[in-house]
């Protein structure tokens, strides 16, 4: 597909999602109380976006992954988070 | 259009669905055992859902000329729990002949500790000793860079699996291609929030190719689409791909790493 013809197939959707992220982040700055570890680990992921390379889906995934390499002792309990504690 | 839904878990679903399926061009779908929302107390919750998967679960697809099939084993959301996970893999050998079986799955990581590492391992030994094929989930969110790394070194360590029997499920962008380069198939999993749309599976099978990768919905009884697979083939026909491009990603792609099991026929 040309860039023309993605940009008709997908803008649409991509400025919508790309609004969803800014409504988001300034729904958490009206928020009170104190953030957990998600929102640093989300805004580092944010960073991934300037990119110049297209992997930036693949920067974003592994920024929000455990970097770590060996199998831990006992599961913290069954559900992910979605970012890495650290 | 014709399609296999290779990852669904229908005990979850309705029967509704089943229909829709079928209006949409299913032609087959597998069932993986997995996690039922809570822990079995013990293994007679395991035998009990086997019976269901490979006796009673087909008999209602049946109803909407669906043939059904399963992959068995005790998941990884309850594997850290060894003293269970070896008693219900001690069942397993007994189903592995019944008609609908095609191999072991889904097996895998959830935390990614040295208890569903271990229990991961004995499944991989009851898969080669009974020459089963393989069905691999991979970890969710934080956990799945990692744990398919853990997973691919396991199965690696095993010099009795052949790659191309073993299909290793819920890849995205930053999986994909360790598992391709490794040999074995991926699979990618249509979902409405985590895993991938159905724009960013398209992208990957662009990307990295499609000789050894399959599409599912994996729909369960979480917030998941039993037609995401026919949904992505609308977007890929949006993109330009043709007719035969989509059959060959939706239908015959897994018709040939199932086929791999002779139990697998579909018309």
């Amino acid at each position: 597909m040309t860039r023309q013809q993605i940009l008709d197939l997908y803008f649409m959707d991509a400025r919508s999602k790309l609004i969803d992220i800014a409504a988001f982040l300034d729904r958490v700055d009206r928020g009170e109380g104190e953030p957990d570890f998600r929102l640093k680990a989300f805004r580092n992921a944010l960073a991934e976006l300037h990119r110049g390379e297209p992997e930036r889906a693949k920067g974003v995934l592994m920024s929000l992954s455990d970097p770590t390499v060996e199998p831990i002792a006992n599961a913290p309990g069954k559900g992910a988070v979605g970012a890495f504690l650290g | 259009m014709r399609y296999i839904e290779p990852h669904g878990h229908m005990v979850s679903r309705v029967t509704d669905d089943y229909e829709a399926m079928v209006l949409a061009g299913c032609r087959a779908v597998c069932e993986p055992a997995f996690w039922a929302g809570y822990d079995r107390s013990g293994p007679e919750g395991f035998y009990d859902y086997f019976c269901q998967l490979t006796d009673y679960e087909p008999k209602r697809a049946a109803k909407f000329g669906l043939p059904h099939f399963t992959w068995l084993c005790i998941n990884p959301k309850e594997s850290e729990d060894t003293k269970l996970a070896e008693e219900v893999i001690a069942l397993i050998p007994q189903f592995l002949e019944r008609p609908n079986v095609l191999g072991i799955g889904e097996i895998g990581l959830n935390k990614n500790t040295r208890n569903e590492l271990q229990i991961l391992e004995r499944h991989i030994d009851l898969a080669a000793r009974h020459e089963q094929l393989i069905l691999v989930h991979t970890p969710h969110l934080e956990d799945k860079h990692k744990g398919t790394r853990l997973i691919l070194d396991a199965l690696k360590a095993d010099s009795r699996i052949q790659p191309g029997r073993v299909i290793i499920d819920h890849v995205e962008e930053h999986t994909i291609a360790m598992v391709l380069e490794a040999g074995f198939w991926a699979g990618i999993t249509l979902y409405p929030e985590s895993k991938t749309t159905p724009a960013r599976a398209i992208d990957m099978y662009e990307v990295y190719g499609g000789q050894r990768v399959w599409l599912n919905s994996a729909c369960d009884w979480g917030r998941s689409d039993p037609l995401a697979v026919p949904k992505t083939a609308v977007e890929m026909r949006r993109r330009g791909h043709t007719e035969e491009t989509i059959d060959q990603l939706v239908f015959h792609n897994p018709l040939r790493f199932l086929a791999q099991n002779p139990r697998f026929t579909v018309r």
